[in-house]
């Protein structure tokens, strides 16, 4: 068929109308002109059970709704704009085209606001003049839509077919010639008048119309013709057999002449076949004026049949179903109108009210979640589900509160927001109504919030909870801050993550590290309840201790599963460096210059031990001092430690132990190629430390790191500084775990080793601590306790060459020559450049503020190839050194 | 009279640009670089706007649109997407919309001259990036009020009136309203581009573009793609399509629907996948590329490109691809 006659429609779904095409119902019930019931219902902004109506229609087979609002004592343009809009909420209804129907423009032209489909104008006409008329269609066409042709012009309503031919062919023209208006878009309503009303004017209003249609068809290519048939039985109001009848027949004449739609009522119509042939000749003898005596014989008979009407009932079957399964086909159908009465049925049943919630309402609730999941449901039905679900918890929240007497109503006061830089809050809306239809109280702080805001709140009213949500992967970050942010505030509540991008492995990985409180990732809206249910109720504990416990092993399963990690080029990583503002950066010139040797006393070092690692290293976990006094271990801790005291006091005692250190402090410059150049205080260059830079890919806000980011360039032509150190607990460590090798005490063997590695440290920490404040001196006011130390709340960094920021053991032979560290202490380093004794430990100082420790991981070959040049060391010995740190196998 | 991007895009597949965020993400920005000197005292947070990095760091700007003409893009989109007065409102930057709006389309235009004045045979075009706002004009923010909406037809209206009038004077070579979840907000986008072409006396090539939320097959507003397209059919377009949310694979079925009824030229511009559970897409480019390829063999498309998680290589990959295909003909009438 040629393509120019197809009239595409669109609500949610597409309309086809095609010559081929069956006729096209139009429900009629959506109009306040027509249905006395639907006045009332808009005339009482009973907006709910209007929408009934409409979806009634559509469930009952009508293709396209007429919406009319055309009444004197509603403001049509309010009632027009507000049901539309509560229909485009209602994916049942809304799936149709809709066709706005007025006499007057302005309620067309708020229609044509609110619509997202290609609906159609009822209608516009001549009457007003060509020019309104040009100008209405043109504004139609803008919007979209389609147009109904009423044949009425500046002369009236055409009555006769003459009339009604003129009419539509000089509109046709206008449209075509003038406002270009699509020929298919253009749908004529030749006007059905009524028939048997007993004026002998009205006794060819059906034959002309069907006449009129047969010429629009033939004569104005394109062209569609529609019509409100229920005015053909108008005469016969009240008698339903008779209309639904009069309507079956007139459409069967209309659609033989061309007639491609109407507007009817879908529920009010007979099947053609199925009308009684005594009814059905009387009928047509009244539409096709066969007879002059055919109104009086139609009267006569509506006046038999008045009271045997039937009316066609919509499909109630589920109503026939349990309980439980009502109350699901309500939720996941979205169907208000029974909800209370069920619900009322399932509280007598289950005994109380929070078992029904929990119970059936809640078991809805999840087949929405698993319909919308799999992508069987759509959010506006999702958000029909939640209302439904909603009104159903209100008819049960007094008996809840009767329950509850004397206790607290709210399951619990949530604070939910969308993190800072995220606008998206659809889904964060939803688990709002869900949770609180489950007698939560939502205080929604809305989109774009930052982390001190939602948090503040949260501790301003006692929160229960923390609700964050996000769509774009930025967001992600945000909730890491959040998370963190918690932590450093010592909150307890947990914290609930959502949201497009987020994912259960992002929160195990990313964001339930950062805060010790429970964090839960919480995927769909009806899994809100039950989490918090759980989160906040008697068996809190072990339930976060279980989600702990779970993304724990998320996390591990992450790390092995991970492996295939992307890596940037050593050029985008170097790009992506750290930036320190050096112009801001206050860089202090150190005291001592130069290298020095510092000798320890065993009784100043004591203080500085951090012995938790001690404790482990004996198989005896816990926090020092706690785990001395810990239930399991505490005795054998105890025990422990007496030993490693009487021990210390020999060794303070005997002056047994002799540790020392070298340190050296220079000028220095980093380098673009993350080279650190050292120079002396001639500037002379002493000596380069070459160092690695991080390639796997980040997320969005970290750079790739590197430690010469925290040296000054050489181009800020600014004079920074850097540090070396080595340093051990003494030689004679060795001697003494041999002498108690030699004697069978491995005990003290070890015992003794242990404390070599416990006095290094203390002395490595004791040696940093005094050139921040004194040898360099950059932090001479710095008061911190050891607990303080340990945690590493001091400016500045000691990374050791071997360790996870400078993997490259190298280093240590640059660091060696630079300090000459075997001569002055003794020190040496081994062919595979570890350090005797055991008990030694070198590295480098940063003072920067913003240095850090962070871990390289693995490196690419074009770095490896970089760096050999730096070194001027061949590839494959590189390869070598490197090699727990490559990303690729090196070739043989 | 045909424009010179009409008569290339009858000729050849024309390739669109890939994310912009995605590139803008590999310079890990800052705050303070949101900001630069003209905002430095702006009293609200600016880090994650985008588009007002075309004010603060054009240079970013030039250097990404210059990697996707160099990497074989045709047409590159401008860093507009979100710079209207409903989605800077955000940031309490309504005042500014023209000036993005203006300085995008330059950017973009001295880009696409440059390139062009390089390779005279293979033009580069500019299309106005016209998002679709963070407001719904089909769905109600309150699920408690559905008759509630956030936006009405005439705010939307005005405010891309305004941002496509920065794009014309830019000197953009078409306008793509994108990412469209929700066809009203279409409607209305078309609607004020209308009067602004009105007021410039001027006009520019639209390109519609629809985004399928998910596995339901329809836009976030709940349309299928052949009602999108029927609602969209009312304008002139230059081409119809879908972008993001999807990769390629997934949203060839929809595109499918288009390419099937649309009497306009077909694009599309997938994700690079679909993201993986850190919020990545690691689809690579080849991957990607064969992807598209099934779209080129079933004669799908006219305008290829790619949404979020693409790159220049990502977008030589299907420039690569596209090169070897002719570009679906358009068959006048909807034949049904």
């Amino acid at each position: 068929m040629s393509a120019k006659t197809t009239l595409v429609l669109s609500g949610l779904e597409p309309l086809i109308v095609t010559t081929e095409s069956n006729f096209v119902n139009i429900g009629e019930r959506t109009n306040v002109t027509g249905s006395r019931k639907f006045l009332q219902l808009i005339r009482e902004r009973k907006f709910d059970d209007a929408l009934e109506i409409a979806r009634e229609q559509v469930e009952g087979g009508a293709q396209i709704i007429d919406i009319n609002m055309d009444e004197g004592m509603i403001d049509g343009v309010e009632a027009m704009t507000t049901f539309l809009n509560l229909v485009a909420s209602e994916p049942d209804i809304s799936r149709v085209p809709v066709m706005i129907d007025s006499s007057r423009w302005e309620i067309i032209a708020a229609g044509l606001k609110v619509v997202q489909g290609k609906c159609v104008v009822n209608s516009i006409s001549l009457k007003g003049g060509e020019a309104e008329f040009i100008e209405q269609a043109s504004t139609i066409r803008r919007y979209g839509a389609a147009t109904v042709v009423m044949a009425f012009d500046e002369n009236g309503q055409a009555d006769s077919y003459e009339r009604r031919i003129e009419i539509c062919a000089r509109a046709y023209r206008i449209l075509n010639e003038i406002v270009g208006f699509p020929k298919e878009d253009i749908i004529f309503d030749p006007n059905i008048f009524p028939v048997a009303t007993g004026m002998e004017e009205h006794r060819k209003n059906a034959l002309d119309f069907f006449a009129a249609t047969r010429w629009i068809k033939e004569n104005l290519p394109g062209a569609h013709v529609s019509g409100g048939v229920s005015n053909v039985s108008f005469s016969f109001r009240g008698n339903q057999k008779v209309r639904e009848a009069m309507h079956a027949a007139f459409l069967y004449h209309g659609i033989k002449a061309g007639m491609d739609m109407g507007i009817v009522n879908p529920t009010m119509l007979e099947v053609y076949n199925e009308i009684d042939p005594d009814l059905l000749e009387l009928v047509e003898d009244v539409l096709l004026d066969r007879r002059d005596d055919s109104t009086e014989r139609m009267l006569e008979y509506a006046d038999r049949v008045k009271d045997s009407h039937k009316t066609k009932e919509k499909d109630l079957r589920w109503r026939d179903q349990i309980l439980e399964k009502r109350l699901e086909h309500a939720m996941v159908k979205g169907v208000i109108e029974f909800i209370e009465q069920d619900t009322e049925e399932a509280r007598m049943h289950y005994g109380s009210p929070l078992k029904v919630i929990e119970g059936p309402l809640m078991a809805g609730m999840n087949v929405v979640g698993e319909l919308f999941g799999s992508g069987k449901m759509f959010l506006p039905q999702v958000v029909k589900s939640a209302r439904v679900m909603k009104k159903a918890v209100a008819w049960l929240t007094p008996y809840l509160e009767a329950e509850k007497a004397g206790t607290s109503n709210k399951s619990g006061v949530i604070v939910m927001a969308t993190v800072k830089g995220d606008v998206h809050d659809i889904g964060k809306n939803i688990v709002g109504v869900v949770l609180s239809c489950n007698s939560f109280e939502i205080v929604d702080l809305g989109v774009m919030v930052p982390t001190s805001v939602i948090l503040d709140k949260a501790q301003e009213i006692g929160a229960d909870a923390i609700g964050l949500s996000g769509l774009i992967t930025p967001s992600l970050d945000e909730m890491i801050h959040v998370a963190k942010e918690m932590e450093m505030r010592n909150m307890t509540i947990p914290l609930l993550i959502g949201g497009a991008t987020t994912s259960r492995v992002h929160t195990a990985v990313k964001i339930d590290p950062m805060y010790s409180g429970l964090v839960i990732h919480v995927n769909d809206a009806s899994r809100a309840v039950p989490v918090l249910s759980s989160a906040n109720g008697k068996d809190a504990q072990s339930f976060t201790k279980q989600i702990k416990a779970e993304y724990q092993e998320l996390r591990e399963l992450y790390k092995t599963r991970n492996a295939a990690k992307r890596y940037v080029s050593i050029e985008e990583a170097r790009r992506l460096r750290k930036r320190i503002d050096w112009k801001q950066a206050k860089l202090v010139v150190p005291n001592q210059l130069g290298i020095r040797e510092i000798s320890f006393r065993i009784a100043d070092l004591i203080e500085y031990i951090d012995w938790t690692p001690f404790f482990k290293t004996w198989g005896l976990h816990g926090k020092y001092p706690e785990v001395l006094t810990d239930s399991v271990v505490g005795e054998q801790a105890q025990e422990l430690f007496n030993d490693v005291n009487a021990m210390l006091d020999q060794l303070k005692a005997t002056h047994a132990l002799t540790p020392k250190a070298v340190v050296g402090l220079f000028r220095a410059a980093s380098k673009q190629n993350d080279d650190v150049v050292v120079f002396d205080d001639q500037n002379n260059e002493l000596a380069i430390f070459h160092l690695l830079r991080q390639q796997s890919e980040k997320d969005s806000a970290a750079s790739q790191s590197c430690l010469s980011d925290f040296i000054a360039p050489h181009d800020t032509g600014m004079t920074d500084h850097i540090g070396c150190f080595a340093v051990t607990a003494g030689k004679e460590i060795e001697q003494l775990a041999k002498e108690y090798d030699a004697q069978h005490d491995s005990y003290r063997a070890i015992l003794i080793k242990a404390i070599g590695d416990r006095l290094v440290e203390a002395a490595a920490e004791r040696l940093h601590l005094q050139v921040r404040k004194e040898l360099w001196g950059y932090a001479a006011d710095e008061i911190l306790t050891n607990s303080e130390l340990i945690g590493e709340k001091y400016q500045g960094i000691r990374p050791a060459p071997g360790y996870p920021a400078c993997p490259d053991h190298l280093e240590k032979l640059t660091i060696w020559k630079l300090l000459d560290v075997e001569k002055r202490i003794g020190i040496t380093l081994t062919e595979s450049l570890a350090m005797e004794p055991a008990s030694s430990i070198s590295g480098y100082y940063f003072a920067h503020p913003e240095s850090h420790y962070f871990g390289l991981g693995k490196i690419g070959k074009d770095q490896v190839e970089d760096f050999a040049k730096r070194r001027n060391e061949p590839l494959s010995y590189c390869e070598k050194w490197l090699s727990p740190n490559l990303n690729y196998e090196p070739e043989a | 009279m045909r424009t010179k991007l009409e008569e290339e895009v009858s000729r050849r597949i024309l390739v669109l640009d890939g994310a912009m965020g995605t590139m803008l993400q590999r310079y890990r920005l800052e705050e303070e670089d949101f900001r630069g000197e003209q905002f430095k005292n702006h009293p609200h947070p600016l880090k994650g706007n985008n588009d007002l990095l075309t004010l603060t760091r054009p240079d970013i700007l030039r250097e990404i649109h210059d990697a996707y003409f160099e990497a074989g893009a045709d047409i590159a989109e401008t860093n507009t997407f979100s710079s209207t007065t409903i989605a800077q409102a955000d940031y309490h930057l309504e005042e500014i919309v023209y000036d993005l709006n203006l300085q995008a389309a330059k950017i973009a235009r001295a880009s696409a001259d440059h390139y062009t004045h390089l390779t005279p045979d293979k033009p580069r075009f500019v299309a106005g990036s016209i998002g679709p706002t963070n407001r719904t004009a089909s769905i109600s923010p309150d699920v408690n009020n559905p008759a509630f909406r956030a936006v009405t037809f005439d705010q939307l209206a005005e405010a891309y009136e305004q941002q496509t009038l920065g794009l014309i004077d830019g000197g953009v070579d078409a306008l793509l309203i994108e990412t469209v979840f929700d066809t009203l907000n279409a409607k209305a986008a078309i609607f004020g581009a209308e009067e602004a072409m009105k007021k410039r006396n001027v006009t520019i090539p639209l390109m519609i573009s629809g985004t399928i939320t998910d596995a339901s097959g329809r836009t976030l507003s709940g349309q299928t793609a052949h009602a999108f397209l029927i609602s969209m059919s009312h304008a002139p377009l230059l081409s119809i399509g879908f972008n993001c949310a999807l990769g390629a694979n997934q949203l060839m079925q929809y595109v499918d629907v288009l390419a099937q009824h649309a009497s306009c030229h077909v694009s599309a511009h997938p994700n690079a996948g679909l993201p993986n559970e850190m919020g990545h897409y690691d689809q690579s480019p080849q991957e990607m590329a064969a992807q598209i390829q099934a779209y080129l063999e079933r004669d799908l498309i006219n305008i290829i490109g790619g949404c979020c998680g693409t790159t220049p290589e990502h977008i030589r990959a299907i420039a690569d691809v596209a090169s070897r295909f002719e570009p679906r003909k358009i068959v006048k009438e909807e034949a049904e």
